[in-house]
């Protein structure tokens, strides 16, 4: 291949053509190299576009193809796996001065790279309530729990999880409170991929199991992060959504 | 790390009312509606991943890229409340 | 210098202009050594290769695999004969995109199609590319792995598009050892598929169906045949698709796909087609295809379809109007008997 003039030419319509490039009609066929560019840039937007459709809503087809457009040309991906690109959208948007008066709007794009994730994310059995059913009460607070592959916690200081139900189609759309803000939970614990809002402290409390704390002292670091967490609506959430796949013994409990 | 009494005892009471909770069959979320083989995810064309001659949108020319004013005319408009909190109309570039 | 103005893309004395000096590198297969084989030699590596699976997908009808017509495929009373994926779709861990391959997999045979090895990419295949590939291989072991004859990635960017190559000795020793490196991972057969171009190179010195035939010798792998491919580059570079298809390696096809394409001009006016894949097969393709299953017999045949993705009837009406031409070519076949 031509290598290098090809590959810049591709990204940048302002370069000229490879040289050795041509066609039976013309000598230098912009119009067909065109066809190159086109295909590049428009089918990573569009790569884009199927991964963040609640932010391409929020902010119209034209604002995000052009943004989405920019970012393609400052981060090309680096890897085949389309899945994967967008994962520093949310950061380009944070700093997209277009954007800036929209400042959740990078979060929006969060939550959706994290469902995207979720959705290729490993298989794992989740635990049931009668899997819970089963454990001593006494002991609870010094058990740890592995988290479903697929749990991602998104925390905004903005309503996330209401911008983005009101453009997913999951909510209806209405004036917005941006001063509220909202985690997120992430989880993919059969096939469908679930956004829940949690309820105060409960992002902290399943980071700190996520970090292999027990739960105890989870529920410590959940109500140092907010003072109206409830350890009864973190619990019923671990124990209903299917976001536990394993509960385990301290390591150093003994008799 | 042991676990203060107190503590303990709060979740363990937590425990029990959240083992209910979940019990509950409005809170078994999720399984019953299950699809046998899960749906795409919304927007997760099949085709993101393919490569732009079976997926670049060719009736788009989208590689220039030049004159774009860069306004916001989704949604966001919409969401904006009366106080006029987070303006949305955003700068132009 | 314009050199390519008048010289056509299929010379009529297919004459491969061959370094003499030239010999290929066999990398080491599973359990054998590898070594140096000249260019002319007519035995190299057969042994090898026999060590390789085979393609064995049915001489059927499939369809490119979008996840909504997962319903209409499972229940489809007369199925199709294969599925085929894009294979970077499903290299995540988990999730819908598996749990439909394994419900599709009890009732058809599965083809997986790369398009992200950049096999014309000038660097060496990525390695974890290629484990990830193997990984999926095992995980739902394909009838047929296959990829194209062209580049995605330049120095760690990934351009998400076939890029076209210039057909040099240069080109396709490099070629045969990504081809190579492919099918000693994968421990199978790799099919190589003809593309759709847009430009040509003034430095290509091979014409592109002796390329195929080359790589194909050299290395063992059997080709794809993209009909849509040959009439969109055919009428891109001003030349006949006919000859492509009387010049091009057709005892090593083992799999053909059709698919629609979208027509624009050119700088000077010309008609210049771009293999879209959002319309439903062309006319004169479906000339092409009867004309080259009358010659080959009746092959896998693959509809792919991937922008503006019709209902299931649609799409399944499409792969049936394939099976009629490969019935009718078994019926004729048997005639003849």
């Amino acid at each position: 291949m031509s290598g290098a003039p090809f590959a810049a030419a591709l990204l940048d319509p302002g370069r000229p053509l490879p040289v050795e490039i041509t066609s039976h009609t013309a000598r230098h066929p912009e119009r067909r190299f065109a066809v190159y560019r086109n295909n590049v840039t428009a089918s990573l937007i569009e790569a884009l576009r199927a991964r963040f459709p609640a932010t391409e809503q929020i902010v119209g087809e034209d604002f995000f193809a052009a943004t989405a457009r920019d970012f393609v040309r400052a981060h090309p991906p680096r890897s085949p796996l389309l899945m994967r690109y967008g994962d520093g959208f949310p950061a380009f948007l944070e700093h997209f001065p277009p954007a800036a008066g929209m400042p959740w709007l990078a979060d929006v794009a969060r939550l959706e790279a994290a469902r995207t994730r979720a959705y290729h994310a490993a298989d794992a059995v989740p635990l049931g309530p009668s899997d819970f059913a089963a454990i001593d009460p006494a002991t609870l607070g010094t058990l740890r729990v592995a988290l479903h592959p697929s749990a991602a916690i998104v925390r905004s200081p903005f309503p996330v999880v209401t911008i983005w139900a009101m453009n997913s189609g999951t909510a209806a759309l209405g004036p917005v409170d941006f001063d509220t803000p909202e985690d997120a939970l992430v989880l993919r614990p059969h096939l469908d991929v679930t956004v829940t809002r949690l309820p105060p402290g409960a992002a902290a409390f399943l980071a700190a199991l996520r970090a292999d704390a027990a739960i105890a002292d989870a529920a410590v670091a959940a109500l140092a992060d907010d003072a109206g967490f409830d350890p009864t609506a973190a619990l019923a959430l671990l124990i209903g959504s299917g976001l536990a796949t394993a509960v385990t013994p301290a390591p150093e409990a003994s008799p | 790390m042991t676990t203060k009494p107190a503590l303990a005892a709060v979740l363990a009471t937590s425990f029990a009312a959240a083992l209910s909770l979940a019990a509950a069959p409005a809170a078994a979320q999720g399984s019953d509606k299950e699809k046998c083989y899960g749906v795409a995810l919304k927007g997760q064309n099949d085709c993101a991943a393919g490569p732009g001659t079976t997926c670049a949108g060719t009736s788009k020319v989208d590689y220039q890229g030049n004159a774009w004013k860069y306004v916001a005319k989704g949604t966001c408009t919409t969401m904006k409340t009366p106080k006029g909190m987070g303006s949305l109309s955003a700068k132009a570039g | 210098m314009a050199t390519n103005q008048q010289r056509p893309l299929v010379p009529a004395q297919a004459g491969i202009q061959r370094p003499h000096d030239v010999r290929l590198w066999s990398p080491a297969f599973a359990g054998m050594s590898g070594g140096w084989t000249d260019l002319s030699g007519n035995n190299i590596n057969h042994e090898i290769r026999m060590t390789f699976a085979r393609s064995t997908l049915p001489a059927d009808a499939g369809v490119g695999f979008k996840p909504q017509h997962l319903d209409g495929l499972l229940a489809d009373a007369a199925p199709l004969g294969f599925v085929e994926i894009h294979a970077e779709n499903y290299m995540g861990a988990g999730g819908p995109p598996h749990a439909m391959l394994a419900a599709l997999r009890d009732r058809y045979a599965l083809s997986i199609h790369g398009v992200g090895l950049s096999i014309g990419g000038l660097r060496p295949l990525d390695p974890e590319h290629l484990g990830r590939l193997k990984t999926l291989c095992d995980r739902h072991p394909p009838a047929s792995f296959s990829e194209h004859l062209a580049w995605s990635s330049h120095d760690e960017v990934f351009y998400n598009d076939l890029l076209p190559l210039p057909y040099t000795a240069a080109t396709l020793a490099r070629v045969c050892e990504h081809v190579d490196a492919v099918q000693t991972a994968l421990g199978r057969e790799m099919l190589l598929e003809n593309p759709s171009t847009y430009v040509l190179f003034a430095t290509s010195t091979i014409a592109e169906t002796d390329f195929l035939r080359e790589v194909a010798r050299r290395t063992g792998c059997g080709l794809l045949l993209d009909v849509n491919n040959v009439f969109v580059s055919a009428t891109n570079h001003g030349t006949s698709a006919e000859d492509y298809l009387n010049a091009f390696p057709l005892a090593q096809v083992k799999e053909i796909h059709l698919g629609g394409h979208a027509e624009t001009r050119d700088d000077a006016g010309a008609a210049l087609l771009i293999d879209a894949h959002g319309t439903p097969v062309a006319d004169p393709v479906w000339t092409l295809y009867e004309k080259t299953i009358a010659r080959t017999g009746p092959l896998p045949t693959l509809i792919e379809w991937d922008n503006d993705v019709p209902d299931w009837p649609v799409l399944r009406a499409e792969a049936e109007r394939a099976r009629a031409v490969l019935r009718a070519d078994v019926a004729a076949r048997k005639d003849a008997a």
